[in-house]
């Protein structure tokens, strides 16, 4: 359907095109260019010396010698550490070089010709490349451009930016390649250029043409190949129902009809499977989501819950005047094929959704969670079509953080996990949590008559398929069938969008709002409409470039984009904020009366369907589920005598290790906010466990946040493995200061294709864990998200990811200068173990680091939990505990190492009193991970009220802080010689080297 | 009468409310506006005594930070800019309002539309950083926002890419003797070395003034240190009554009143 080969054409506009290219002076020291030399040297290109870049502008506009140079000299170079030189396009290829300047001239000689015959900056040797976005990839960055050209006078009418790597030392063609297609070029939205390139995006204009689709008589073999050939992702039941709708009407359904009823009734946008049939031990589960998580909701009916399930995001209460709300999503399917665009777009569409949520909230702070292949895997090992992870890791941390740097909301709290299975499809998680007036937290409600708008972003060809494209398997042909689903996201569109829509939101000026996401405007409109019904003038919506169809228009999933109903009386004062803020707002429809949903193009209806088809004509989907746990082999494991390497070896372990690489290029202050941030303790690097932010400035309430997920357990255990997540996600909570009886949840679930009846089954299992233990502890989910089809088809085989069960948890804390740290505080105080140690020991960081598969998942005990976490509560806000820290992966061990680094101390432990349920070997007091544990510092002299505030919770004194900064651990099985000394500097070495990249 | 403070805004402008906060708590009237409304003739810079560009990704920071906003206030506004800077009115540039300051030739040394004499560029490490960091306080450098704080370690975080100072080494020579390096990058203890100078600035230059201390920029960012539980070791060394970063804003409204 789609042609996304743009021509340069030589058509009717006046060619005033030029190239200005900018480098740095002193290139060779630049930390890009040396990061670039040390990947390049992992790739074996051993020759390379230095990477120097240049940022590539190709303009066209109004411009002539004088203002391109202008504009080189003005805007794109820095006059004091950079050079530049324009190149006048429109003038024959002999002259090209117009014109250079600046102290780096004398350097560039235009006529040494380069691989792609255009003049080389630096020297001789090498090899160099420039790299740009393909044709309708949006460039981010042509919008500032064009903005800060005209505050000089020059209107440009079209900017495209383009990277060009200069590589110095000896390359071979072969390792040219190497690095190109591992490192400098993503093929799914760039492209090598040519000389000559020009910024004009030169497209067909287009002419209206309704297109019908012959279904009516079509056979079941014809409707799947439809559905197929479509990229509509609907089964054949699906299809049916479309048919024999259409059939009764007497009529075809055009294109646009059919793309929105794929686009409706996707996975993405219903979720057909956990509110379908499932067939499970003989009998069926109807809606497994309404019968397991939302039916905890119900019972546990919290009245600090507003908004449940039926917003963009949950909302609770916050104080007497303010409710904070919480979405969390997953942007799997396009991080994978493009690791910065997809996981940008993924953080942007969330903090839409919070700024979707009710009558809109202000974003206050970021969480993300991933899951990657292992950093150091051998590229022998990748599996086709698949980029390293490396790459994955590093494009998405840069994703997300140019995004939410940019938005200007701290990243506050995450988790990055590692697997081999996630090679094919890495995870992406992305929290928003917002604040926003208690009167504004519920969704609004339009009237017929109101008008609907798009704000922000105009709309391209970006994103095509993306609700769709979720719902199937990636392959190793992903990249090249749906690289239009993947997008690039400019963070400063959508952060105008939001300072404008808060004050219109402020003044009531629109009655109701939703965010463009996955279905675009179609599901935008579609689901506003619901009640009402909507006609949309498809012509009417502005778009990036000409030669859009209406049903482009109307499915493509280009970013920054919101929709609001709005009272046309109120249409001229929120007309007035949009353009005080430069954001671009357009009616492109009404609400009516009549609950259909009509499409207009050019004055021809083009779409026209009910919305009781749109929303509830979709089949239900009926799925057989089965689960067998997985036979467990008994364990054999000698313990070695002395501990203290399997220690180092869990803290060094990817998943436990420091993530400071990653969190200190995360702006986690902004906003004044953070109380407790992400690293804590005397040197700012120790691992906080949740993090406590204040939104009002002017209050010193909080707001508390934290994650619970371990994919290892769910290997063994779904149930235990969900079970889990939602304890630690709580106890992190609770570690803090943050109160017990009062978090709200949310799931995300990331699953294998589960048409499969054992991944469907492993659901099942996680679910009802989710509706016992959220029950059990009196936690509501309040939102949640799935993504069920985490496999990746390679060579006729199916990798499937690891069941991964994300558990976010929110709660307020009435005074934040309660809180408490992980970090060990003063030696001499004592340390404490609360909570029962079983020999849970399975897919324990102690059996991952020695590659035991079995042994028993930590389980969930409730009423034993609640009276720990109560305790600790209890302890907390009778400020009796100087530090606390939660027991995770790695267990006692690494929690206890990691508070005594983290402050600078010794510590000196006693296992022999820890207590425990059975007769339990030293390593596993150590290291098992049963879940409802904490290590708390106490002072002497609070320790006997410590020890009463705990009530019924089960504790131990397992010893003290000491000045002297050294880790040891006595235990029962070498009396008078510890199981593992070691000075604190050395463990903390190992956590901290892993990832020091 | 409190003084009148202005938070000028753009696109891409984030830390516009903690920013207006902290003048709030220090005592100032706060309006902050959007540039649009003056370079539109809607509000005049003249209507304030205090002009602060707070931190933030104008315009996506696309280019270089602070750049095309840099270029908008000395296309559309250089005049009534020239004549805020003549007067006896402060300036304080933070982080992004840093670089715009120095890329539009008002900082270190000149007036707005002035060939810059300095930049700030991509850190030295290739990075952007958020951590606190500990400043040396040269209070003669600029009397007016950092009376009596001479000599002071204050802690106040950073979180930049693009915070490295760089100016020819004569430049740095004369800022120094005229005492225009306001701040430093140093040690606890008040000690210079290139393990405290996170960006790599010449000098380790964390804030740069001009104009008899009138106008300041810096790096780092005081408005998220004005409360006690900002600081990022207070559950360790107890709650002090406020943020080091306070000072700066209190000293900047009585220099007014």
């Amino acid at each position: 359907m789609l042609d996304l080969e743009a021509v340069e054409s030589d058509q009717e506009r006046p060619r005033v095109d030029y190239v200005i290219e900018v480098w740095d002076r002193e290139a060779a020291s630049s930390g890009a260019g040396l990061s670039l030399v040390r990947d390049m040297h992992d790739l074996g290109a051993a020759g390379v010396r230095a990477v120097r870049i240049a940022h590539v502008y190709r303009l066209n506009g109004n411009l002539d010698q004088d203002s391109a140079d202008r504009l080189a000299s003005e805007l794109f170079a820095d006059p004091l550490t950079q050079d530049y030189r324009v190149l006048d396009l429109n003038a024959s290829a002999e002259s090209e070089l117009l014109h250079s300047a600046g102290p780096g001239r004398d350097r560039i000689d235009p006529n040494a010709p380069t691989e792609v015959g255009l003049p080389r900056y630096w020297g001789q040797g090498g090899k160099s490349i420039e790299v740009a976005f393909n044709p309708g990839v949006m460039d981010p960055r042509e919008e500032s451009i064009r903005k800060a050209a005209s505050h000089l006078g020059v209107t440009l009418t079209a900017v495209r930016t383009a990277t060009r790597y200069e590589i110095e030392g000896a390359i071979s063609d072969a390792d040219m390649r190497l690095v190109t297609d591992r490192l400098l070029l993503n093929k799914t939205v760039q492209h090598a250029t040519l000389p000559g390139e020009r910024a004009t995006l030169t497209t067909s204009p287009y002419t209206f043409r309704l297109v019908h689709i012959s279904l009516i008589d079509a056979e079941e073999s014809e409707l799947e190949r439809l559905s197929r050939e479509g990229q509509l992702w609907l089964t054949l039941d699906e299809m049916r129902a479309i048919r024999d709708y259409f059939r009764d009407i007497q009529r075809s359904p055009t294109d646009v009809e059919l793309e929105t009823l794929a686009q409706t009734w996707s996975e993405h946008c219903v979720h057909k499977t956990l509110k379908g049939d499932i067939r499970w031990k003989g009998g069926v589960i109807r809606n497994l989501l309404k019968s397991t998580i939302a039916r905890a909701t119900e019972e546990i009916a919290a009245d600090w819950c507003l908004s449940v399930f039926q917003d963009n995001a949950g909302v609770i209460v916050f104080d007497d005047e303010h409710a904070v709300c919480f979405k969390v999503e997953t942007h799997n399917h396009p991080s994978a094929l493009e690791p910065y665009g997809g996981a940008s777009t993924g953080l942007g569409g969330v903090i839409r959704d919070v700024i979707g949520a009710g009558l809109s909230a202000r974003p206050v702070l970021n969480t993300d969670v991933f899951c990657f292949g292992p950093p150091d895997l051998p590229y022998d090992r990748l599996p086709k079509g698949t980029l390293h992870p490396k790459r994955v890791f590093k494009g998405v941390r840069a994703g997300v953080a140019d995004y939410g740097n940019r938005m200007g909301i701290p990243t506050s709290n995450g988790a990055i996990l590692f697997d081999e299975r996630y090679v094919g499809n890495p995870l992406v998680f992305c929290g928003t949590v917002g604040v926003m007036p208690r009167d504004a937290a519920l969704p609004g409600r339009q009237d017929p008559g109101d008008l609907a708008l798009v704000v922000g972003g105009r709309t391209g060809r970006d994103g095509i398929h993306g609700a769709t494209f979720s719902s199937g398997e990636l392959t190793a042909e992903s990249e090249v069938t749906s690289a239009s689903s993947v997008q690039i996201g400019a963070a400063i569109t959508e952060k105008r969008v939001l300072d404008a829509l808060l004050q219109a939101r402020d003044r009531r000026l629109f009655k109701r709002i939703t965010d463009c996401g996955a279905g675009g405007l179609s599901s935008a409109c579609g689901e506003m409409g619901e009640e009402t019904g909507i006609e949309v003038y498809l012509d009417r919506v502005p778009l990036k470039y000409e030669g859009l169809s209406y049903t482009e228009i109307w499915i493509s999933e280009a970013q920054e984009r919101m929709v609001i109903a709005v009272d046309p009386a109120s249409l001229d004062a929120i007309m007035e904020i949009f353009e005080a803020e430069d954001v671009e707002a357009t009616v492109i429809g009404r609400f009516t009366d009549d609950r259909r949903l009509r499409l207009y193009y050019e004055g021809n209806l083009v779409g026209d369907l009910p919305m009781e088809l749109v929303h509830h004509g979709l089949p239900r989907l009926e799925r057989e589920a089965d689960w067998t746990p997985p036979a467990i082999e008994p364990v054999h494991l000698r313990p070695a005598a002395d501990l203290t390497s399997d220690l180092e070896r869990i803290l060094a372990a990817p998943n436990v290790c420091s993530k400071e690489w990653v969190i200190r290029q995360y702006d986690h202050e902004v906003q004044g906010g953070s109380v407790l941030k992400p690293l804590v303790g005397i040197d700012s690097d120790g691992p906080g466990d949740a993090c406590v932010v204040r939104p009002l400035l002017n209050s010193m309430r909080g707001i508390v946040v934290s994650c619970g997920i371990n994919p290892h357990y769910g290997d063994l255990d779904p149930y235990g493995m969900a079970a889990s997540a939602i304890d630690e996600a709580i106890r992190q909570i609770v570690a803090v200061g943050g109160p017990p009886d009062r978090v709200a949840l949310l799931d995300n679930f990331s699953w294998g294709n589960t048409a499969k009846p054992d991944r469907l089954g492993a659901l099942v299992r996680a679910c009802q864990a989710c509706y016992d233990v959220a029950v059990g502890y009196g936690a509501p989910f309040i939102s949640g998200k799935d993504s069920l089809n985490n496999e990746y088809m390679v060579d006729g085989e199916s990798i499937c990811i690891p069941h991964t069960l994300l558990i976010s948890a929110i709660s307020v804390m009435p005074d934040v200068t309660l809180a408490v740290s992980m970090d060990a505080k003063s030696a001499g105080n004592l340390i404490y173990l609360v909570g029962l140690t079983r020999a849970e020991m399975g897919g324990s960081h102690y059996y991952v680091t020695h590659e035991i598969r079995g042994g028993q998942v930590p389980q969930v005990n409730v009423s034993l939990g609640r009276s720990v976490f109560e305790g600790i509560h209890r302890a907390i806000r009778n400020v009796q505990v100087r530090a606390c820290h939660d027991c995770s992966e790695g267990g006692l061990g690494v929690a206890a190492a990691e508070m005594a680094f983290a402050g600078g101390l010794g510590m000196e432990i006693d296992l022999s009193g820890v207590p425990a349920e059975g007769d339990l070997r030293d390593d596993e007091i150590l290291f098992s991970e049963s879940n409802s544990r904490f290590v708390v510092e106490v002072a002497p002299e609070s320790a006997g009220a410590f020890e009463a505030a705990l009530g019924s919770a089960p504790f131990a004194r397992i010893g003290r802080l000491t000045e002297s900064p050294q880790f040891v651990v006595t235990g029962h099985s070498r009396p008078g010689e510890p199981v593992v000394s070691v000075p604190t500097a050395r463990l903390k070495a190992a956590w901290q080297s892993t990832l020091a990249w | 009468m409190k003084p009148r403070v202005v938070i000028l805004r753009a696109a891409g402008t984030n830390c516009d409310l903690e920013t207006a906060h902290a003048f709030e708590m220090a005592g100032a009237a706060v309006e902050t506006v959007h540039i649009n409304q003056f370079t539109r003739g809607l509000r005049r810079l003249s209507e304030f005594r205090i002009l602060a560009i707070p931190g933030g990704f104008t315009y996506g920071d696309d280019v270089s930070a602070g750049r095309i906003l840099a270029n908008e206030m000395r296309c559309l506004l250089q005049d009534q800019i020239r004549e805020f800077v003549a007067s006896a009115k402060l300036v304080i540039g933070i982080c992004n309002g840093f670089q715009a300051l120095v890329k539009a030739g008002i900082l270190p040394v000149g007036t707005v539309g002035d060939k810059p004499l300095a930049t700030l560029t991509d850190n030295l490490n290739g990075r952007f950083q958020c951590r606190w960091t500990h400043l040396l306080v040269n209070e003669a450098a600029s009397p007016p926002f950092l009376h009596g704080m001479d000599g002071q370690v204050l802690e106040i975080p950073i979180a930049h890419g693009e915070g490295r100072y760089v100016s020819a080494p004569e430049t740095m020579q004369r800022l120094r003797d005229e005492k225009q390096i306001a701040l430093q990058y140093c040690g606890p203890n008040g000690e210079l070395g290139d393990r405290y100078n996170v960006n790599g600035s010449a000098l380790h230059a964390a804030a740069i003034s001009a104009h008899g201390g009138r106008v300041l920029g810096l790096m780092p960012h005081p408005e998220r240190c004005v409360y006690g539980v900002q600081h990022p070791r207070w559950t360790r060394e107890g709650l002090r009554p406020e943020g080091q970063g306070l000072a700066i804003f209190r000293n900047a409204v009585r220099f007014c009143e």
